[in-house]
């Protein structure tokens, strides 16, 4: 697993002062996979090129860059570190929310302004925000524009909560979890109910997130009402490949240094980590937070390309299959995380969306919307079993048979 | 309305036995006494054109003869089954017979005496009023009844449309009465009437203080109605209403709701509002301004203001009304809430019942907050107690046992639809769910979980693997809607303690079977040989194996243990919520929270946990009724903060069994 990464037994002091790049040399060849891939879907898509690729493509496209984004998040807290934690899709949800609130209190706004505009004379500003708080809480009841939605109005805050509450919430979490040395199963557990009560919370109708029904018309983005979709569509995916390249640049400087090592040792063996005098505590809280804040901007970018946003995004079954995918791509290596989140589900949208042709035996039919998750979960046990490296483990492979 | 259900045989034999009796015993009168028809025909008109008004007079007459069937003939008047012939007024009983003709009966005799048209005769049809006052007029027949059951029916007639005429009658049936159950409930419903109607205050509030402790839901809402209360105001405290509470303004009633209180009554000029005030702007723009004020001004409320104020120098529109005009209206007046009753002594007495009956409300509702968390509790631990067993043994989380629970309730739903008898299906379904679920669970283990034992990580995600595949093939077999597992009539009822408490039947059985699997794995790990291994192996596994024992097998055994309980906890989930394919995943969450909590490896453990849960979640649902998903969401809060302060659980492994 630290194969890039150790020294050569072989390089006697003073060996030469080698690159970030030089030693990392899969960033490289992720940039140029991102940049090409980039460059291929803006020139076929709908919006920009040639219409080849279709917007909802586009859209789906960008999307699961923003899903390998979370889980190189998930790579560096689980394979790096050795938390399993099955809560890191509610900052993923908790970003998308954060977001959501501006784009639906923003462009509510817009259109409610419009509708007063015509009357005879203009509207103040309290029945503005009377008339949005009606328009967006109509469905749950209530006409009242809740405390938390003080602020929703401006873009700034609501990108700064963005960070800052996923990152607060972890820290809290984090804090409590890793202070009283819960760890291995149990911490999974309870990072499954944090997700769980989150959800919970959410779908509550007096909490002042809509309930059950989310937040909807995410895909329309205030200030740029008139651009078509099938634009905006390629700037999010722009945004979205731009975020990944970023942060696997990030998260490979941060796991690659010293601090990779130290993250890695805990994995394998905390306590002798503690003996050498290491805050393992601190070391594991701090990548436990730093994951969540990239797993909330992740979020911040996918659900305005999904168009709506609800708590049952945030089940605890989502971050389970966040582990699914880096488990199935390869663990403790970033390029693992991000081919397992695009094959798994990539996969699952072109079997559960109709895309694939259904197997006739005669006596029997398989139709893959039916069988697509028993095939997930009988793979899964199998690569668990026997391929506990994953997809990525092959690279290994080739790069043994080159040597 | 009772007389409807009885069977008109019945009733026409009742009606013969009755004329048979009077031919028997009054031989000679018989010719003499007018028959019901006679008597009927003296007050023909009022019969067959029945208004509220004129009924009076019908039962003055029927009553005031002795003659036979009149109690059967006011029924068959109410339920519109009496018939009048145009010809000669006279009234008939009538039976449907062939190609829509009736058959006209006798109401003396009950003799068939004609075949008409439907279109020959009128039936007679008294609107829902005059309904009304025979039926109470009946009452007072039916509290006479020899038989109970009637005297029952009548008295809960009585219970929902009280009306103080009936005072009298149940009185009088009371002293008649030789029941004591229908005693007592006739005693408490004079009390109730009396307490409502009666026009003396003495005796009104004698009744009302008999009520004091009673916690039925029929004795509180009498009381409740006695202190109803409206709101009012007054220039001066009023000295002749019975006064509740007074209200002060900004306090109990706000200023703006006060002021229109007056506005209503017409006391002060209504105050316009925000939407009033920019309709009256809207109606005056004249040339772009409004009083003067150019219209893109008014975008504040002080411009609108400034503009109304011009409008209304120019006397056009209604005065604005100033925080302060307010103020002084409202300061020339008292508002109070008083009591519809306008007896202080009554209401005073009605509070003091309602107030004795708080704590013995409190105290049952306490109770009953008590069983649903008992039976909640052994929901969780019947589905948790698997769990808790496997992880102690084997330190292995199985996200799969979610699914094991569901496959135990789709076997009860398969064993159903073969065998048609509830109850031996539910006998047969029980042990077999344990096998299938069983065998589920070793196989399981054999395939999978043997060979991740070094990784309690991986195995989560390979069993959660398991546990997606199980979900969709189960959907993929039954469908995803819900299945039904339908509960034998035995435990279908419910157990009624009173009007606050009651626990249906099911859920008492849940909880029998909870606390026979709890006797029956205390048995198992305590008194026998398969025990001491699950145990020793549970606390040392490298020791146990050193001794003898096989801790391979061990592990199947008490994987198969485990799922073969959830199995059967499937079963008893479904019986009381539906089978479907993602039932278990609702159960796994909590069910990891009752192992957690509880600390792994021990049954005590597991039941403490449960318990913690249940009542937590029960104790939270009461505080906040109305909002299950709250108290979840509490509930799960709570635990991540009770794992901070006991991070082994409640009963945790003590000493080199702790392992780690």
């Amino acid at each position: 697993m630290t194969m890039q990464l150790s020294e050569d037994p072989q390089a006697v002091a003073p060996a030469p002062r080698r690159t970030f790049l030089y030693e990392n040399p899969s960033v490289l060849w992720f940039m140029a996979c991102l940049g090409l891939f980039t460059l291929i879907v803006s020139v076929l898509s709908e919006g920009m090129g040639t219409g080849l690729i279709s917007t909802s493509l586009v859209k789906i496209l960008g999307m699961t860059l923003c899903l390998c984004l979370i889980a190189i998040a998930m790579d560096v807290v689980w394979g790096y570190c050795g938390i399993l934690s099955l809560g890191h899709f509610a900052f993923f949800g908790i970003g998308g929310y954060a977001i959501g609130m501006w784009l639906m209190y923003a462009r509510t706004e817009i259109v409610v302004r419009g509708n007063l505009a015509a009357g005879t004379i203009p509207p103040t500003e309290a029945e503005v925000a009377e008339a949005v708080a009606a328009q967006i809480f109509g469905v749950v009841g209530s006409s009242e524009l809740p405390l938390i939605w003080t602020f929703a109005g401006s873009l700034p805050f609501q990108l700064a909560m963005v960070v800052l509450v996923p990152g607060l919430l972890a820290l809290v979490f984090g804090w409590l979890a890793f202070r009283s040395r819960v760890t291995g199963v149990y911490l999974s557990i309870l990072t499954q109910a944090m997700t769980l009560a989150l959800s919970l919370y959410l779908f509550q109708n007096d909490t002042g997130l809509r309930g059950n029904n989310g937040l909807s018309g995410l895909q329309n983005i205030p200030g740029a009402l008139d651009v078509p979709q099938s634009v905006l569509s390629v700037w999010f995916f722009w945004a979205s490949a731009a975020a990944l390249g970023a942060g696997y640049l990030f998260f490979a400087w941060v796991v690659s240094g010293k601090f990779g090592s130290v993250i890695r040792a805990i994995r394998d063996n905390k306590t002798r980590v503690r003996f050498l005098g290491y805050n393992v505590e601190g070391y594991k809280l701090f990548v436990f937070t730093l994951t969540a804040v990239i797993s909330g901007i992740a979020g911040a970018l996918y659900y305005p390309q999904a168009g709506i946003i609800n708590p049952a995004e945030i089940a605890p079954i989502a971050s389970i299959y966040l582990a699914v995918w880096v488990a199935i791509g390869g663990r403790g290596r970033l390029y693992g995380a991000v081919i397992g989140a695009v094959t798994v589900s990539l996969l699952s949208s072109w079997l559960t969306g109709g895309g694939a042709p259904n197997i006739d035996f005669g006596f029997y039919r398989i139709v893959w919307t039916d069988w697509w998750l028993v095939l997930l979960g009988l793979g899964f046990v199998l690569v668990t079993l026997f391929f506990p490296k994953g997809i990525g483990g092959l690279f290994d492979y080739l790069v043994r048979k080159k040597e | 309305m009772k007389a409807s259900l009885m069977p008109r045989s019945i009733r026409m034999a009742i009606l013969f036995a009755c004329l048979v009796a009077t031919v028997a015993f009054r031989a000679a009168p018989v010719a003499a006494q007018s028959p019901l028809q006679e008597v009927l025909q003296t007050v023909q008109d009022q019969v067959a054109n029945p208004a509220r008004r004129t009924v009076p007079e019908v039962l003055d007459a029927l009553l005031a003869t002795e003659a036979p069937g009149r109690l059967e003939f006011l029924r068959a008047w109410a339920e519109r089954e009496v018939y009048v012939r145009p010809g000669d007024g006279l009234f008939f009983y009538a039976r449907d017979a062939a190609d829509q003709s009736l058959v006209l009966l006798d109401i003396d005799t009950g003799a068939e005496i004609d075949r008409v048209g439907s279109r020959d005769v009128n039936q007679i049809r008294p609107n829902a009023g005059v309904r009304r006052e025979i039926a109470a007029a009946l009452v007072k027949f039916e509290l006479l009844d020899p038989e109970p059951a009637q005297r029952r029916a009548a008295l809960e007639t009585v219970a929902r449309s009280p009306d103080p005429e009936q005072i009298p009658a149940l009185r009088a049936a009371l002293a008649e009465e030789d029941d004591p159950g229908i005693a007592a409930r006739m005693e408490r419903l004079i009390n109730l009437l009396v307490a409502r109607f009666a026009p003396d205050t003495a005796t009104r509030v004698a009744a009302v203080e008999s009520l004091s402790g009673d916690i039925s839901t029929e004795a509180r809402r009498v009381l409740n109605q006695l202190l109803q209360t409206r709101t009012d105001f007054a220039e001066t405290r009023p000295e002749d209403t019975n006064l509740a509470t007074l209200r002060t303004v900004g306090g109990d009633i706000g200023l703006e709701d006060a002021y229109a209180r007056l506005a209503d009554a017409g006391h002060f000029p209504p105050r316009p509002g925000h939407n009033a005030i920019r309709d009256a702007l809207r109606a005056h723009v004249v040339a772009g301004e409004v009083g003067g004020v150019p219209v893109h001004r008014l975008d504040t409320d002080a411009a609108r203001h400034e503009a109304y104020r011009a409008l209304e120098e120019a006397g056009s529109v209604p005065p604005l009304v100033t925080q302060a005009d307010m103020e002084a209206a409202v300061s020339q007046y008292v508002f109070f809430d008083a009591y519809l009753e306008p007896d202080p002594a009554v209401t005073d007495a009605a509070r003091a019942a309602l107030d004795s009956t708080r704590t013995a409300i409190s105290a049952w509702q306490f109770l009953g907050i008590t069983l649903d968390a008992l039976s909640l509790a052994s929901i969780f631990f019947l589905a948790a107690i698997g769990l808790a067993i496997t992880f102690g043994v084997m330190r292995v989380i199985n996200m799969a046992h979610g699914e094991f629970i569901m496959m135990g309730a789709y076997t009860g739903y398969v064993v159903q639809t073969l065998i048609p008898s509830y109850t031996v299906s539910l006998v047969v379904a029980l042990p077999l769910a344990f096998g299938v679920a069983f065998a589920a669970g070793v196989s399981m283990e054999r395939l999978v979980i043997r060979h991740l034992y070094t990784r309690p990580l991986e195995t989560l995600l390979a069993t959660f693997g398991i546990s997606i595949a199980l979900q969709q093939l189960a959907k993929n077999v039954f469908g995803t809607q819900a299945r039904p597992l339908t509960a034998p009539d035995w435990l279908a009822g419910a157990i009624r303690f009173n009007d606050i408490v009651s626990i249906s039947t099911i859920r008492v059985a849940i909880f029998v079977l909870a606390l026979m699997f709890l006797l029956l794995l205390l048995y198992i790990l305590n008194r026998t040989r398969l025990g001491l291994e699950v145990r020793a192996v549970t606390q040392n596994p490298g020791m146990a194996g050193s001794m003898g024992i096989s801790p391979d097998r061990i592990n199947m055994l008490t994987f198969g243990l485990g799922s073969g309980i959830a199995g059967v906890a499937g079963v008893a989930i479904g019986l009381y919520a539906q089978v479907t394919s993602e039932m278990g995943a609702n159960y796994i969450v909590q069910s990891f929270m009752t192992v957690v909590v509880g600390g792994v490896g021990s049954v005590f453990g597991t039941l403490a946990g449960a318990g913690l849960i249940g009542a937590l979640q029960k104790g939270i649902e009461w505080f906040n009724p109305a909002n299950t998903l709250a108290a979840q969401t509490y509930m799960v809060l709570f635990i991540i903060l009770f794992i901070q302060f006991r991070p082994k659980g409640i009963v945790a492994l003590k000493g080199r069994a702790a392992g780690d």
